[in-house]
């Protein structure tokens, strides 16, 4: 090849002042990227709304036969359904950001990717946005399909749905920042964290059933996370009882503490990674 | 510190005495060189030298145990990112997401480096290492050789003024790879870019290079041409010298 024949004689265009504070065309750039991953696999986007679909029929399912023999679920037919559905938001949130983490891990990209001005807090809100996509992308379509197949609708909650699922993808981000940190402290070894650290809160977010259910001490335990709030808060909408300003502040407080946590924890893991070379290391 | 304080004189590359541990192991031991901006420099040794350790402290990937490097101006410690824009890397040994199309690969990288006409840029280099072949082929099913021209892709895609390259011609046939160093010798002229490369193959050294800086054992041992070098220890070529130093602890011990 000639090379000085084919050099490009001009300047590549760059921004005025690149590598400057919070940037959100590199946040838009890794969204791009982890899009590209995603659309290039039509059975991993059937993947996101498979799980979420089956588990809404086995609920549905118990549902219509708890109605007859359960005064509690006949109370509030769609009690079961918009329980396993919002769970949903909560599981798949946290998985989404922590298989966006884990994909640059399996890829041995991280090595390519912090060479680049790319800051760690673009690169989590862009798995955040991810996150958020995969999240709709599951759980939409089962939602959808619950009216057809059991005549319930879990938007008739209304405005306070959106209060739902907001605090609980809060609370799926922090839990994959906790999960993230961990893999980036102990290595690949720990890639299982990412299935299982969610389901240790299912016992006591109260997904099914109310709090009271819980031994006291337990009930404390609950209501120091913010997914028991959340679900607590659902139960008190279906049942007639309003919307809880009482569970949504206290869920959304403490996820704000819990993100301020899980944030630091994720920058002293990032941190920690620099100055043990894990980021050139694959983390095995 | 902004981007407008960046220091736009003195060498590209300072560091002072610089040294990393891991644990009991001291991998990088109290360097202190300076790499003049527009000139190509080799870090060469035997493996378990230091100069990964080196490249990766000088890419604010590897924190120094003491010491400070500052790069293009920027201390890597506090304010990395405002270098990182103006540099880049390649090394057959850190992978693109094998996933994602050649095209996409770039497009993600020419982004993240704020590249102002991407899909242009994009074309371009294709163009020059002659990858407009393959750039809708995903990464993963790419030869190695193919891989490294990729790679040498992605780290123009911002016309650097630090290119840090890591075994450049690492899998190329030998028309490909002389190719390839006319191509970074052209750039080199063109940009008034540093380059610093790690290699073994030191015929490509003796060709790129205006010093070498040799290390064992995780300090510097000799620094110069590699025309000085040669002369000054009496060989005929740079892998002699190369050969003398890294054996030189068994014939003392001997």
């Amino acid at each position: 090849m000639d090379a000085r024949r084919k050099i490009d004689e001009g300047r590549v265009a760059m921004p005025a002042a690149p590598g400057l504070p919070f940037s959100l065309h590199r946040v838009g750039a890794m969204i791009l990227r982890y899009w590209f991953l995603l659309r290039g696999s039509w059975p991993r986007i059937l993947e996101l709304a498979y799980w979420p679909t089956v588990q809404m029929i086995v609920w549905g399912l118990i549902t219509r036969h708890l109605q007859t023999d359960s005064s509690w679920v006949a109370q509030a037919a769609g009690v079961l359904i918009a329980a396993v559905l919002l769970w949903d938001v909560l599981f798949r949130s946290q998985l989404g950001l922590s298989l966006s983490f884990l994909e640059e891990v399996w890829s041995r990209n991280m090595g390519q990717l912090f060479v680049s001005p790319l800051r760690p807090s673009e690169w989590v809100v862009a798995m955040m946005s991810m996150s958020l996509i995969r999240t709709l992308i599951g759980v939409v379509p089962a939602a959808l399909l619950a009216l057809p197949l059991f005549g319930y609708s879990v938007f008739t909650l209304g405005a306070p749905l959106l209060a739902f699922f907001a605090n609980l993808l809060l609370s799926g981000w922090w839990i994959a920042l906790i999960v993230i940190s961990v893999i980036l402290r102990f290595g690949l070894g720990a890639e299982s964290m990412a299935w299982l650290l969610v389901f240790l809160l299912a016992p006591v977010s109260c997904i099914y059933y109310p709090l009271e259910v819980l031994p006291g001490p337990v009930q404390w335990l609950a209501l120091a996370l913010p997914p028991a709030h959340v679900f607590e808060g659902m139960r008190a909408v279906l049942f007639g009882h309003g919307f809880p300003f009482r569970h949504f502040a206290a869920a959304l407080g403490l996820n704000g503490l819990y993100m301020v946590i899980a944030g630091s924890t994720f920058l002293w893991a990032f941190h920690d990674a620099r100055r043990r070379g894990a980021l050139l290391n694959q983390y095995e | 510190m902004g981007a407008s304080e960046i220091d736009a004189g003195g060498p590209a590359v300072r560091a002072s005495e610089l040294t990393k541990r891991f644990g009991d192991v001291v991998a990088v031991q109290g360097l202190s060189f300076a790499i003049a901006r527009g000139t190509t420099v080799a870090l060469l040794g035997a493996n378990g030298a230091g100069k990964t350790t080196t490249l990766s402290m000088m890419l604010g990937l590897l924190l120094p145990s003491s010491g400070t490097i500052d790069v293009l101006g920027c201390n890597m410690r506090t304010h990395r990112h405002l270098a990182l824009a103006r540099m880049n890397f390649s090394s057959p040994y850190v992978d693109l997401p094998h996933r994602l199309t050649v095209r996409e690969n770039l497009l993600v990288y020419a982004r993240l480096y704020g590249v102002a006409d991407a899909r242009r840029r994009i074309a371009r280099l294709a163009e020059e290492l002659d990858l407009a072949a393959f750039l809708k082929r995903p990464t993963g099913r790419l030869s190695a050789g193919q891989k490294t021209r990729v790679a040498l892709a992605k780290a123009l895609i911002n016309d650097p003024d630090l290119l840090l390259l890591d075994e450049p011609t690492a899998s190329l046939d030998p028309d490909t790879a002389d190719g390839m160093r006319a191509y970074l010798e052209a750039y080199r002229a063109r940009r008034g870019a540093t380059i610093v490369l790690a290699s073994h193959n030191m015929s490509e050294v003796e060709r790129l290079c205006d010093d070498v800086l040799m290390m064992k054992g995780g300090r510097i041992v000799d620094q110069g041409a590699p025309a000085g070098l040669i002369a000054r220890y009496g060989r005929q070529t740079l892998e002699e010298v190369f050969l003398q130093i890294a054996r030189s602890d068994r014939a003392v011990a001997g």
